[in-house]
């Protein structure tokens, strides 16, 4: 095992050198004037000159190359001129947020999503079926930043049930920072009521980031499920009397996790550019709406920064999958 | 079988379409009403100018006069929404036309070429699709500038890699295939064999795909519009006028709720549309 995850974490080396030459393309090859982009629109000449001058922008090429993978490499994604903060510093503070948020997501998206795609499977053209593969579809074409806001008009403003925007309300005492994860960190500290109004306000968005994930989950299962059900060791189970939840649990759903764990790790993408969104309509300190804040004002090593950052988080859990095949699966080497 | 005409055949692929399930037939009554509004939308259907303004209508509630209301500057959210849907539709055609073509030459030449031609081109596409796609779109439309024309960019860029793979798979099964050895062996040029072999037996999987896109394509142009980076005011947008309503929402209901319902349902028709045909069109699932 150590093996494979050596070779693994070897293999992403070029993806990531990848990554960095298209990024680093996109900020430096692309724009026009790169000094001007990172300087931001309202900047005088001198303040552009003296950006261009600092950020080595004024050297050839590949200098600018090799300076922008050694600012990377020490976590330095530049200067945030509407925060005048370093952006690494930003995001920090930012990050346990989304994480938070996210996770909260996923996990609601696995269980109902997968519980769902179960009992379609099981129940095959039922009209509980036929149900679920239309909600699903409903759940793939739902613009999130839509569903965001009229979940707030009509669970928040009309009736009141759930609580609005932040982590936390405003007269909650907060833990000590442990984790950065708020409900986490109030379990440790054993503070209760704070704890609940975090989950309270974590619920709308975590329910509108979660629901497209929730959906792609429970087709994906479904359709796995199916094709598992059809296996001559499927009907072999079943032949010879054993339960049909024993069949379903302990043949064919063991069987079918490939597929489905696969996604799960595509979905984390989704979640983090997700979040870009639900962030902003449920105005959630993470950074997610710190780069939609980034765009409107175009704070270009901020979105750079965001973007660096998640894309290395999605290809990380795309390595945890991989990882998590050779578990689930004895018969894929890693040759 | 030769004298069954051309309808009757038609009727019956679309009954098999159908498959006796009512729900089959919901994209195409949706698509139809987004045709016909991107067809005569602005010329019959629309009851005001859309970008006009009228400030002593402002946010008023829905009427005989403003079907869906009117927005802060007193235009009517109908004529908007009916005068977005083309934009919507004509940002899905620009972006999959650029990406199906890019992605079509990439794996048509990596898929016949094979060699050095092939793991290069490969690990280009790797390389796009190891980004997040929204994050990307997000990253190059931020550096082009925000205007719809350049998000419609960004997502060419970002979309393309996707229909290269799927191509190359396709040419690498369908090259081996008895007809093209025969074609080949005939003396047939490799631009014959790509049009007269491969592209006609690529066409039902580009189809589906390019269907089920088509949805994932509009919601995403709505998306970055909505941040801010796609369409600009005045443009009709249905993005950018759900971000704009945003801040009215509390008392103007009607602002934000219409033109995320018109999202909703064109983008649920394509994609209805997309899952039947993909059940249409493969084999094991006819009968289930």
């Amino acid at each position: 095992m150590t093996q494979i995850i050596f070779r693994r974490l070897i293999s992403i080396i070029p993806v990531i050198l990848g990554m960095t030459i298209l990024t680093f393309a996109l900020s430096h090859v692309v724009p026009a004037d790169p000094a001007r982009l990172l300087a931001g629109p309202r900047a005088s000449a001198e303040v552009v000159e003296k950006i261009r001058h600092d950020n080595g922008l004024d050297k050839p090429i590949w200098r600018q190359y090799l300076s922008y993978m050694a600012g990377i490499l020490r976590f330095d994604f530049g200067q945030s001129f509407s925060s005048f903060r370093p952006v690494r510093q930003d995001m920090a503070e930012y990050f346990p947020a989304t994480a938070e948020l996210t996770i909260f997501a996923l996990i609601f998206a696995v269980i109902v999503g997968v519980g769902v795609g179960i009992l379609a499977a099981v129940r095959q053209d039922s009209w509980g079926d036929q149900i679920g593969r239309f909600l699903s579809i409903n759940g793939i074409s739902m613009p999130v930043f839509w569903l965001g806001l009229l979940a707030q008009l009509l669970l928040y403003q009309k009736l009141g049930w759930f609580p609005f925007g932040g982590r936390v309300g405003d007269e909650a005492i907060l833990p000590p920072t442990v984790t950065g994860l708020l409900t986490v960190d109030c379990l440790i500290a054993g503070n209760w009521p704070t704890f609940l109004d975090a989950v309270q306000h974590l619920i709308l968005p975590a329910f509108v980031l979660g629901l497209e994930p929730l959906a792609i989950l429970a087709r994906i299962s479904r359709t796995s499920l199916i094709e598992v059900m059809r296996e001559p060791y499927i009907i072999t189970a079943r032949a010879k009397g054993l339960d049909q939840n024993l069949v379903i649990f302990r043949h064919a759903f063991r069987n079918a996790l490939l597929p489905i764990v696969t996604v799960t790790g595509l979905l984390v993408g989704y979640l983090l550019s997700g979040s870009v969104m639900v962030e902003t309509v449920f105005t959630w300190p993470g950074i997610g709406r710190y780069a939609a804040r980034a765009i409107s004002s175009a704070d270009y090593s901020a979105v750079m920064g965001v973007t660096l950052v998640i894309s290395i988080i999605y290809l990380t859990s795309n390595l945890i999958v991989d990882l998590l095949y050779a578990k689930l699966d004895p018969r894929i080497s890693f040759k | 079988m030769s004298n069954k005409t051309g309808f009757a055949k038609f009727k019956q692929q679309f009954r098999i379409y159908l498959r006796g399930n009512m729900l089959n037939l919901l994209p195409l009554l949706i698509l139809l009403v987004v045709a016909i509004f991107v067809i005569f939308g602005d010329a019959l259907l629309v009851t005001y100018d859309p970008i006009e303004m009228n400030l002593m209508d402002r946010l008023k509630p829905p009427s005989s006069a403003h079907y869906f209301g009117t927005d802060e500057f007193g235009r009517d959210v109908y004529s908007r929404l009916i005068s977005g849907t083309k934009i919507s539709i004509m940002a899905a055609a620009f972006v999959l036309t650029v990406a199906v073509i890019v992605g079509f030459i990439m794996g048509v030449s990596a898929g016949m070429q094979g060699g050095v031609v092939d793991e290069i081109l490969m690990r280009i596409t790797d390389l796009f699709m190891a980004f997040p796609s929204m994050i990307l779109a997000i990253a190059i439309a931020a550096t082009l500038g925000a205007s719809l024309q350049n998000t419609l960019i960004a997502l060419a860029v970002v979309f393309w890699p996707w229909y290269a793979r799927l191509v190359r798979v396709q040419v690498l099964s369908l090259r081996e295939r008895e007809y093209v050895i025969a074609s080949q062996s005939l003396g047939a040029t490799k631009m014959r064999i790509v049009f007269r072999h491969l592209l006609p037996n690529l066409m039902p999987i580009l189809i589906t795909q390019i269907t089920l896109d088509i949805g994932y394509v509009i919601l995403s142009t709505a998306g970055l519009s909505f941040l801010g980076l796609g369409a600009q005011p005045p443009t009709p947008e249905w993005g950018a006028m759900i971000m704009n309503a945003r801040q009215f929402m509390r008392e103007s209901w009607w602002y934000t709720t219409f033109p995320g319902l018109a999202l909703l349902l064109t983008v649920l028709g394509f994609n209805l549309l997309g899952d039947g045909l993909r059940d249409y069109l493969d084999p094991k699932m006819h009968g289930t």
